[in-house]
């Protein structure tokens, strides 16, 4: 079942397209890496899918029309926007109060388990924590969620290396279980690629690659190219070349392995050198 | 969860993040009851002079403390409702909190009326038990000083319950615009709320020479009293059931036009929450 379907949606805001016809396609069980450089619309589709926004085209999501059904859609969807959204004067006792109160799947004891192995404290105001600790506070609630659909829209912004990685593990160890779906976007690429199943480049709205890590790793190839191999190499028809360190790395859409190995050698590339490949710029 | 415990925990978050609901009516009734005890301590009274006034007159000497002190109470709420409703949809959306609030399963409906009841019936509510039990507390104060048999605290409570009442009706359409500036203002949601009418009123008297609008708020602010109590109630302690016209409260137009204009905001602030794009 797919809980995400888009077909040609569309947002402007005045003159500029955010969505220039986007079509997504999420199923159950994956994490989907949203990729893309500021304004290329990664934040508007989201906001889209969670209902925030309204925007044109086919968009279902858990079967729903998220702006239409937002509120019902809200019990099945969690998502966090970025840090530092929960307001300062919030306490964390009032923050497990809230969230058990208005949240029929949220398990309390789960989230008091998740903070256990944390120095916050129950009656800390928010305000007062440091910027991890209110992305574990958040965590801790949208962990013990049980919810079908989880989005998070940089949800490591600002935090330091220590808590990046923590907080990809927790996410993968504690909380997905193959049933679950995850949609994150983030500027550090390299932090996703061994957390992500599939992985999807957006650019000036619009969707320019959406593929299985799977299948990105079978028809992607990067090779480093031995100098004397290089007109050779480039024979292939590589997308894209680099020099690295005086060596040169071309990178190849589905290529025969076989005559990519007698150039040089073979490696599967890395995200962010396949997003530079395919959307241009620096 | 049903709209109902959303609503409830809705309401409760109101008062985390906001505890000047209960806390200057509070302060407020604290800093009264002492001065009143300073004023007693002072004058010790006379009872001479109070024997000889005729019942009528007694009467009002002896309220008037009491329903001075209640006043204040009452006005200070009045005062937490003005910053309260124009912090309300506002702070959400500065700090960006809104994000989080919205990734609850709690309609934008239920988050606005949560804040509604806050103005409408919540400080009021609070307002009128703080202002209740500061009074009881002035009874052993005044003992002393005020012959307490010709005080009817029953009575008084009646009227001050009416008070508060026709008062939050009344002002529903203050709150309700304040509510809507809150959801709508880009930023200082104050200078938005007195900017345009200061201008508006501005431009009435240069233009027309009139002053209509400022009338309208002057009335609007004041004239609860002169639409729910017969004339006389106006510049001394009520302390005759007589003096509550309610029957002419309801039936005038005034407030009508008033809660029609606090539908209408309450409807424009629950859809700009809803419409405005977060970011």
């Amino acid at each position: 079942m797919a809980i995400i379907e888009a077909r040609a949606l569309r947002k402007s805001f005045g003159t500029t397209a955010a969505l220039d016809g986007v079509d997504l396609r999420v199923e159950e069980g994956r994490i989907l890496g949203l990729i893309g450089p500021n304004g290329a619309g990664k934040t508007t589709l989201l906001n889209s899918i969670l209902g925030l926004t309204e925007c044109e085209g086919e968009l279902g999501v858990l079967g729903r029309d998220p702006w239409r059904e937002r509120d019902a859609l809200m019990r099945d969807v969690c998502f966090i926007a970025d840090v530092a959204v929960l307001p300062r004067w919030l306490r964390v006792r009032q923050a497990l109060d809230y969230v058990a109160g208005v949240h029929p799947r949220f398990d309390r004891a789960k989230a008091e388990r998740f903070l256990a192995r944390t120095d916050i404290k129950r009656d800390s105001k928010v305000g007062k924590l440091s910027k991890g600790m209110v992305t574990q506070l958040h965590l801790a609630l949208v962990m013990a969620i049980d919810a079908k659909l989880l989005v998070l829209d940089e949800p490591t912004l600002g935090l330091d290396i220590l808590f990046r990685k923590q907080f990809y593990d927790s996410l993968l160890h504690d909380y997905f279980d193959g049933n679950r779906t995850i949609v994150v976007t983030t500027h550090q690429v390299e932090e996703i690629q061994d957390v992500v199943t599939d992985v999807a480049f957006i650019h000036r709205g619009r969707i320019v690659l959406d593929t299985s890590m799977d299948e990105l790793a079978s028809r992607y190839t990067e090779v480093v190219v031995r100098p004397e191999d290089l007109q050779a190499a480039r024979a292939l028809s590589p997308i894209r070349e680099r020099t690295l360190l005086g060596r040169s790395i071309l990178l190849f859409d589905r290529a025969d392995r076989d005559a990519l190995a007698a150039v040089g050698e073979v490696r599967a590339p890395s995200i962010a050198d396949l997003f530079v490949a395919l959307v241009g710029g620096a | 969860m049903s709209p109902l415990s959303n609503f409830y925990w809705s309401l409760r978050r109101e008062l985390w993040e906001h505890r000047s609901i209960t806390l200057v009516p509070t302060a407020v009734a604290a800093v009264a009851l002492v001065s009143f005890l300073v004023h007693v301590v002072r004058n010790p009274g006379n009872p001479a002079v109070m024997a000889a006034m005729t019942p009528a007159k007694r009467a009002f000497a002896v309220a008037m403390p009491f329903s001075m002190v209640a006043s204040v109470v009452l006005l200070s709420s009045f005062i937490v409702g003005i910053f309260y409703a124009l912090d309300a949809l506002h702070a959400e959306r500065r700090d960006r909190s809104v994000l989080f609030w919205k990734s609850m399963p709690v309609s934008d409906t239920v988050t606005v009326l949560a804040k509604v009841m806050v103005t409408f019936a919540l400080l009021p509510a609070i307002a009128f038990i703080v202002a209740l039990a500061t009074q009881i507390l002035m009874l052993p104060i005044a003992h002393s000083s005020l012959p307490l048999g010709d005080l009817n605290l029953g009575r008084m409570t009646v009227v001050m319950i009416y008070g508060v009442a026709i008062h939050a009706l009344w002002y529903a359409p203050i709150y309700a615009y304040l509510l809507l500036v809150s959801a709508w203002a880009p930023r200082a949601p104050l200078l938005w709320t007195i900017l345009p009418f200061l201008a508006l009123a501005a431009a009435e008297k240069i233009a027309l020479g009139s002053a209509f609008l400022l009338a309208v708020l002057r009335y609007r602010v004041l004239g609860a009293m002169s639409e729910g109590f017969t004339p006389n109630a106006l510049h001394s302690p009520i302390t005759q059931l007589s003096q509550l016209e309610p029957a002419r409260f309801f039936a005038g137009p005034n407030l009508w036009l008033g809660l029609a204009f606090a539908a209408a905001c309450i409807y424009g602030a629950i859809r700009l929450r809803r419409h405005r794009d977060p970011s």
